[in-house]
């Protein structure tokens, strides 16, 4: 038996203190899917929306000629569709949850990263660049992301969405296996 | 009525689909590292479930006319190359582009950043569209098929395996976790 005392709870990680069964969490994604087949039409994803959102941001940086004759952004123009609104209801419900949880917190180097490469905030932020970089290229390449294959594709039987879960996990575990390896 | 519909409607479902990633906890990095370790299992224990809840209720949907399936193609190459590139991705930023948009709002500065190399990811794939369709996409392409298609197993047999499959892993990763609490 263990005994927690009120400092344990205190310091205790700020996930420790949210205590929601992975499973209904995943129950409740499941249904969420069901609403987002039968009255929208529109499956849950995010890597489409966030490319079309993308188109914004490339303006500045390859100008808006570019962006206006670019083959893929013409195929997917900027608009405010469902899946846009989807995406900016996402960082809404999660800001909800933490705050209604006290578990909204500042994190500039996260606790495993820190143990594995050190508390330098630059080196975190040049790795979640490349990362964050590398998984979009990847996400519109296969057409979709964990959301969109994964769960939207996965719940279908897909066949595209099984293999990018098969090869997403594999790679995955390989990767990470390399970064985290006791030296 | 419909601007209801259009703009409330995916607010409130992605609203609901962050609330539940953040009590979910796979809007916490290290959450997601760790299953790539296979320290913690949140992240399949999410997945599967939503998966085989939602799975079973859309086919429900789909069975009742109720909707249709929104399948996405089967381009074996792209998927397979776009999944591999999306595991590396995932365990260098320590989120997927879902949960990184949740995390931000959660307080996380690194998903910040990286969601700007989600932007510059998105601006790559945008530029390198005509090349990636001329010899990339268009490899293996099988269109939009699922499982039952190809396999000529049925929908429900899918996904007995997949619930039995599920339950199997789950009770395992369970008991193994209760044993590492108690020890």
């Amino acid at each position: 038996m263990t005994t927690i005392t009120e400092s344990d709870v205190r310091e205790a990680p700020r996930t420790a203190r949210i205590d929601w069964s992975p499973y209904l969490v995943g129950a409740g994604i499941g249904l969420l899917s069901w609403i987002a087949f039968a009255v929208f039409g529109d499956p849950l994803g995010v890597t489409t929306a966030f490319s079309r959102i993308a188109s914004l941001f490339a303006v500045p940086v390859i100008g808006p000629e570019a962006v206006a004759e670019n083959s893929y952004w013409k195929s997917m123009p900027l608009k405010w569709d469902y899946g846009v609104w989807f995406l900016v209801g996402i960082p809404a419900g999660a800001f909800i949850a933490a705050v209604m949880s006290g578990t909204w917190r500042l994190e500039l180097v996260p606790e495993v990263w820190k143990e594995r490469f050190g508390p330098s905030i630059a080196k975190r932020f040049v790795g979640a660049f490349l990362g964050g970089t590398v998984i979009m290229y990847g996400a519109r390449l296969a057409g979709g992301c964990t959301s969109g294959h994964g769960i939207s594709g996965g719940l279908q039987l897909a066949v595209s969405s099984w293999l990018f879960l098969a090869v997403m996990f594999t790679t995955g575990l390989g990767i990470s296996a390399l970064m985290f390896r006791k030296r | 009525m419909t601007a209801m519909m259009t703009i409330l409607g995916p607010l409130l479902m992605g609203a609901a689909f962050g609330f539940l990633l953040q009590r979910g906890k796979v809007t916490n990095c290290d959450v997601i590292e760790n299953q790539f370790r296979l320290r913690d299992f949140t992240v399949l224990k999410v997945m599967g479930t939503a998966i085989v809840v939602g799975g079973l209720g859309v086919l429900l949907l789909v069975d009742t006319g109720n909707t249709k399936y929104y399948v996405k193609d089967a381009n074996m190459l792209a998927v397979a190359l776009g999944a591999a590139l999306f595991g590396v991705g995932m365990v260098v930023y320590g989120y997927c582009p879902g949960t990184a948009l949740g995390a931000i709002a959660t307080g996380s500065v690194h998903a910040l950043v990286g969601a700007l190399g989600m932007v510059a990811g998105a601006i790559l794939y945008a530029l390198s569209f005509d090349w990636l369709k001329a010899h990339v996409l268009n490899v293996w392409a099988l269109g939009k098929v699922r499982l039952p298609d190809v396999t000529n197993i049925p929908d429900v047999a899918w996904f007995a395996a997949l619930a039995l499959g599920a339950g199997l892993f789950f009770w395992w990763v369970e008991s193994a976790e209760a044993k590492q609490t108690r020890g």
